[in-house]
Order: structure tokens, then sequence, then C-alpha cells
């Protein structure tokens, strides 16, 4: 094994996979979005709802293909760089991805057509079925591949046979101690993401007097579902954490800066973790609040990083930083979200420029969170690529340098370029805004795909 | 009874993975095709109706390649972990090209009017992912260099002039599925251009199909025992019948007023030289050493995904042909589906 192909394929996968899960977790986000205005449209009868569907549908197509096209590649990819984790794991993994083609991807690609091309070809209600499968097939999708990556945190149900993990039990195997947890913040994390996503766009909107009557309902949807959502992924994020102190207790350790166990714990707020010499630099911290908020008790204690032999413990600086970065946006989401309630319960919601123009520059930051986020627990999985069963240095394909190096440089190039120009379209069609065009059903034979309009 | 099941099993799981296999090969193999045939396309009205008649169905066409990607991991990760190392190469081109292509569906009209480097990756895409495909078939036969259930060859050892006829081989066979796949769904210009290219491409595919069928039993023994000891022939014989005849209701079928015969009788000859295929290379998996009993995932793993694919398949075909069906009937020029 070739330590340098190792941490070029390590890059690679963090690269694709990085890149990859902007465009699901909006999908996930969106087509649900775009599901519940067509909803609301066919129980209102108000048009400006259909407006908003169709504007966000084009959002959602360009961004839904480039997590298709950036999804394939991390399917196969398990194969080229990591065929010995795909041995060692393909028992178990393998079904849970399978399952997740036959019962989301099918669903997803295939009522997509339907949802973009559809609009006078098939009865309303039946495109608004289609647009409603899709995000379910979005969200079945999200079920299958965070219980795959659960089983990686926290493996359950199998039994390893000469280093290959066989199933024993597939509900144990799917409903690993983790995946609860993980799957309801990754969930919430995609629909908060995309709610500030259409709060930021609202805002923009009202701050410059376009689509007023589009702009208030994107707000007020976007402040509603941020309101809720923002506290509700604190509560998750906290009972994730006591999860993963039960599982994983390294991981934690690393996420918290924790190294010694000698008394009730502190809580690290901020740190430069020093690997080597086994100590914070430039630390802060209070005392006890670490015990209380991972114990939920005043004295409480949990394991340092120091309990762990070195060769075991994950690398401390990525973890704690990106955990850092996670918490802080969700606290900043939670005050975005608050505030705006606050303000629209006192009727100043459109007018108050300084919190519209705060809310246009946060699109971003939710999806910052969900990459750091997962920065926090892959990199906390460290060293296994299969907790207590594969260490990642066990689980890379016989390939050379070489080999991996090209093919990282093309990914590199191809994406950043691919993918630039893709959200600037994005950008470009959240700047243009919905169409005041009319609505399919006024012209029924005139050609509407969905471009094709621009 | 056992030992029957753990027979037979790996058996129906190979039936599983070449079934998702030749499912994506036809269904994705006219949408590449189109894009193929893209550039002797040259108006932009003409490419607006090309892209529209595959834009509804391309995403779950492209589904089936992840199916068989992942059936090949669950049932037989011995052979996903030796193939796809060695087919490194041709494998992450095969991506990269269907990234620029995929795309291209949404982008190019979002583009619009600066929508022709999206025309450029939508082709260069189509074709170099078909022709990465192709080499990988060739890479496949040409076998691997296994040492202890690991790949143990070089980053290069798929590339020969076997593999790289392929490659040509199934550009062109795709090309031609597109084509019959434009006679039959487009109206106008486009319909009368692609009935002309098609014709030639079926030429070339038969000459393709021909040299295929005479090169590998020269090149290699055991496909030349598998279709000529005794009296395999005989019983052989009806898979090169088949083929003659396919070829030769493609050809009537474009002559004549009949697009559906045309593009059932391509898709027939995709069938049938994929039939032929694996008359060449079962039991192996990845040959010349690993046979699909070697490779096998455990018993409980294959049934659990069969039970899932055994319930789900009908389903998703149930749908895949309600959307075919919802965009049925002709693309005509300046038109989409709408």
């Amino acid at each position: 094994m070739d330590p340098y192909a190792l941490l070029l394929a390590r890059i690679q996968f963090g690269f694709t996979i990085s890149v990859h899960i902007i465009f699901p977790a909006f999908s996930i986000g969106s087509s649900a979005f775009v599901a519940t205005l067509l909803v609301l449209w066919r129980r209102s009868g108000s048009d400006h709802y259909l407006r908003i569907a169709r504007f966000w549908t084009k959002i959602f197509a360009v961004s839904f293909a480039m997590g298709v096209v950036s999804g394939i590649p991390l399917s196969y990819e398990l194969g080229t760089n990591w065929s010995r984790y795909s041995l060692a794991t393909g028992n178990v993994i393998g079904p849970l991805i399978g399952y997740e083609v036959l019962t989301a991807f099918f669903l997803e690609s295939t009522f997509l057509g339907i949802m973009l091309f559809g609009w006078t070809r098939v009865p309303p209600w039946l495109h608004v079925t289609s647009a409603i499968l899709v995000a379910l097939g979005t969200a079945i999708s999200g079920f299958w591949i965070l219980s795959a990556n659960s089983w990686m945190q926290t493996p359950a149900g199998h039994t390893v046979v000469n280093g290959i993990a066989i199933p024993v039990d597939w509900f144990q195997v799917i409903f690993n101690p983790s995946f609860p947890y993980r799957f309801a913040h990754m969930m919430t994390a995609a629909y908060l993401t995309t709610s500030v996503v259409v709060l930021a766009a609202g805002a923009r909107y009202t701050l410059q007097g376009k689509f007023p009557e589009e702009a208030r309902t994107m707000l007020r949807m976007g402040i509603g579902m941020v309101a809720i959502l923002g506290p509700v992924q604190l509560l998750l994020g906290d009972q994730h954490g006591l999860n993963t102190l039960e599982h994983q207790p390294a991981k934690i350790a690393a996420m918290e800066g924790h190294w010694e166990n000698t008394g009730p714990a502190a809580l690290v707020l901020f740190g430069i973790p020093d690997q080597d010499g086994e100590r914070n630099l430039a630390e802060i911290a209070i005392p006890r609040l670490g015990g209380l908020i991972l114990k939920h008790d005043l004295n409480g204690r949990y394991a340092g990083l120091k309990d762990f032999p070195k060769q075991d413990r994950p690398p401390v600086l990525p973890v704690f930083f990106a955990f850092r970065i996670m918490v802080g946006i969700g606290v900043l989401l939670i005050a975005l979200g608050l505030t705006g309630a606050y303000l629209w319960k006192s009727g100043r919601l459109f007018t108050a420029r300084w919190y519209l123009q705060a809310a246009t520059y946060s699109w971003p930051i939710g999806f910052i969170a969900i990459l750091a986020g997962w920065i926090t627990t892959e990199s906390g999985r460290q060293p296994y690529v299969a907790y207590g069963i594969t260490r990642t240095e066990n689980a890379l394909s016989s390939v050379g340098v070489a080999t991996v190096a090209t093919s990282l440089v093309a990914f590199v190039l191809v994406y950043t370029v691919v993918f630039s120009i893709g959200i600037y379209y994005i950008r470009r069609l959240v700047l243009t805004g919905p169409k005041p065009a009319p609505v399919p059903e006024a012209l029924p034979n005139r050609p509407l795909s969905l471009g094709a309009q621009e | 009874m056992t030992a029957t099941y753990a027979f037979w099993l790996p058996l129906i799981s190979t039936g599983v993975v070449g079934l998702a296999v030749a499912m994506y090969v036809i269904m994705d193999g006219f949408d590449l095709g189109v894009g193929i045939l893209f550039p002797y396309f040259p108006e932009e009205i003409e490419r607006d109706q090309m892209m529209n008649s595959v834009a509804p169905f391309w995403d779950g066409n492209e589904t089936w390649l992840v199916l068989g990607g992942v059936w090949l991991l669950v049932a037989f990760p011995l052979a996903y972990s030796i193939i796809t190392p060695a087919l490194y190469v041709p494998l992450i081109a095969m991506l990269l090209a269907l990234v620029f292509r995929g795309v291209a569906f949404e982008f190019r009209w979002v583009a619009k009017p600066h929508h022709r480097k999206w025309d450029i990756a939508f082709a260069a895409g189509s074709t170099v992912a078909a022709f990465a495909q192709g080499t990988m078939v060739g890479g496949i036969l040409n076998g691997f260099h296994v040492e202890n259930g690991q790949f143990a060859g070089g980053p290069l050892d798929w590339l020969s002039p076997f593999s790289i006829m392929c490659g040509f081989g199934l550009v062109v066979g795709y090309a031609l599925i597109g084509a019959c796949w434009l006679v039959m769904k487009t109206a106008g210009g486009v319909e009368k251009s692609a009935r002309r290219y098609a014709k030639p491409l079926l030429i070339a595919l038969v000459a393709f199909i021909v040299l295929i069928s005479v090169w590998t039993p020269l090149q290699f023994e055991r496909v030349a025992e598998r279709w000529f000891s005794g009296w395999h022939m005989a019983y052989l014989s009806p898979v090169p019948l088949i083929t003659a005849a396919l070829a030769v209701s493609c050809w009537r079928g474009l002559n004549g007023r009949h697009p559906t015969m045309a593009f059932n009788a391509a898709v027939g000859l995709f069938v049938i030289s994929f039939v032929g295929l694996a008359i060449s290379t079962l039991p192996y998996l990845a040959p010349p050493s690993i046979t699909l009993w070697d490779a096998a995932a455990s018993p409980k793993s294959q049934t659990f995904m069969l039970v899932g694919t055994t319930v789900l398949v009908p389903f998703v075909l149930g749908y895949t042909f309600f959307v075919y069906h919802t965009f049925r009937g002709k693309v005509r020029p300046g038109e989409g589906y709408h």
C-alpha cells in the first residue's frame, strides 16, 4: 500500500463527495418546496403559487442534474480506489445502496420527466403527484444512503468472517444505532438549508421591490421553516451528539478537543488542537459546561483522547474546527429564523431593510454547515473506514500514485469548471426571478420546455 | 439443498446483472446515440428537437447504469473489486464524460443563446462515454491479471487493438440506435437526415459484429472452445442466424415506413450481441480466473437484494412505461414536449 496513493484517494473521495452533497441537499429541500407550492396552488387556486413553483422547478432541475452526474462517480469510486473496502463491506453496504437505486433513484428520475415536461401533457393532479413522488424519492434516497453511512459509523447486525462483514440481521443493519439520529439531522439540514435559500431570494426581491407577491410568500415560507427547523435542529444535534458519545467516544473527544478525563469536563470554546503534543494551544474553556452538555450533569465526565491509543485517534484539528463552524452557523440560523418571525409578528418584516439585507447574504451558510458537519463526522470516524471493522489504510485498491493523481486532477478540473458554471446559472435564474408569464393552462398548445421558456 | 442454493443463486444474480446492463445499454444507448449524432445536425432548431426527444427519459435511462454497477457490487463484491480498478482509466473517462453530457440537458437551455459549448459538451460527452464503455467490454474479454483476489495488473492493461475496436463498435451501435430513435420520434428534417444516416451505421455495425465474432475466437482460446468444440456450434447457431435476421429487418424498417420495426430490430441487435458476449465469457465474470461462483457474495446479501429487485422492478418498469407513454408521438420542429 502506497501512502501517497492512499492520501490522494482520500482527497479524491473527500472532494467528489463534498461537491456532490451540496446538490442532493438542495434537491431534497427544493423538490419538497415545489411539491408544497403545487399542492397550495391546487387547493387555493391562487396563481402566484404556481408561478413560484415553476420558478423553483427550473432551479431544482439544474441542481438535480448536477446531483445526478456528481453522484454516479461515487458509486464507482468505491471500486476504482476503494476495492478492498468494497470487498470487506460490500455484502452489507451493497444491498443498502441497491435498495436506494430501486426505491428512490428510479422513482425520482422517472417522475422527474413528468414534473419538468408534463405541465400540459398530464392532468394537473397527476403533475402534482409526480412532483410529490420526486420529493418523496429524494427523501427515500436520503434514508438508504444515510443508513449505509451510519452503518459505517456504528456497524450492527453483522459478523466479521476473515475480515469481511457478513449480514446477519437486516433490520439491525438498516436501523443501526446512529441511523435514526443521522437521518433526522441530515434531512432537517437539507430542508433548513433550502429554506434559507428561499428566504434569501425573497429578501432580495423585497429589497429590490420586484415580484412583491411572490417575494412575500417566499419570505414568509422561508422564515416559517427556518424559525421552526433551526431550534429543532439544535435539539436533534444534541441527541445525535449523545448517541455519538455512546458509540464513537473518540470522535466526541476530538470534536470537543477533550484530551484528559480527569474531572468534570470543561467545554472548550476555542483552542488549536495539537495532535502530537496531546493538548490544545490558546485554549479558552468553560469549566463543567462540557459535562453539562454531553452528560446533562455538572459533574459529568467522559473519555478524553488520551484514553485511546494514539493510532486509534481521529485527526483532531479538522474535526474540532469543522464542528465549531457547524454549530456556529446553526446558532446564526436560529437567530435568522427567530428574528424574522419576530419582525413578521410585529408587522415590520417587509420594511426592516437591515434584516432583509442580512438575509440576502445568508443563502450559502446552510451549505457550509452541511459540509462542516460531514467533515466532522467522517474525519471523526477515522482511522476507520468502517468503524472497528476496516481501517482506511487497508481499504485502498492496488492502484498506483500516478493513476489516482491523474484522476484526481481530472475530477478537480471538470468539477470546478462544470459546477461553477452550474452555480452561476442558478444564480442567474435567481436574479432573473419568477416569470410573470401566463400560467400554462392558459396556453395549452404552447411549447414550454423548461429552459426554452427562458 | 444449501449446495444447490449456493449453485443457483449466483446464476440468478448473474442474470439480474446482465438484465440491468442490457436495459442500460438499450435505454441509455439511444440517448447517447442522439448525442453522438449531434454534430451531424448543424441547425439549432434540429438540435433542440433532438434533445427534446430524449429529455424526459435520459435520467431514468442512466439509472440502469447505477443499478448494474450496484448489483455487481452486491452480488459479486470480488468481481467488482477486481474489474473496477482494472478498468480504472476508461471508467473514470466515462464518468467524467457523463458529467458533461448530463448537465448539458439543463445547462444548454439556461445558457441560450450562448449554448454552443453545451452542444459540444453533449456530443463529446456522449461519444467519449460510449467509446469508453466499448473499451471496457473489450477489457473484460481481454481478462485481468489477478493475484490474491486483487487486480494486480497495470493501469493500461485494458488497452489493446481489440478494446479500441470494441470502443468504435459501441459508438457506431449507439449511433444506429439513436438514429432509429430519431426516425421514430421526430418529424421533419431531423427524421429525414436520421433515416439517411441510419443505413450506413447499420452496415458499419454489422461489420463490427462480424469482426468481433471472428476476432474473439481467434484471440481467446476459451471463446473458440465455447463456440466451436463438439456440438456447441449446432446449439449456438441460432445466435448468428437471429443476428442476420435482425439486421435485415432493421434495413427493411428503414427502407419502408416502419420506424418502430427498425428501432426494435436495432435494439434486438444489441440484445443478441450481448447474449453472444455472455456466451463467450460466462461463467467467468473476471476472466480468465474468477467465475461467478468464486465472486459471489454471501447468500443472505444476494437473497435480500433479489427479493427487493423482484418486488420493485415491476413497479419501475410500470412507471417507466407510463412516462414513455405520456411522451409518446413525434416531436416536431420548434416544439418540445409540452
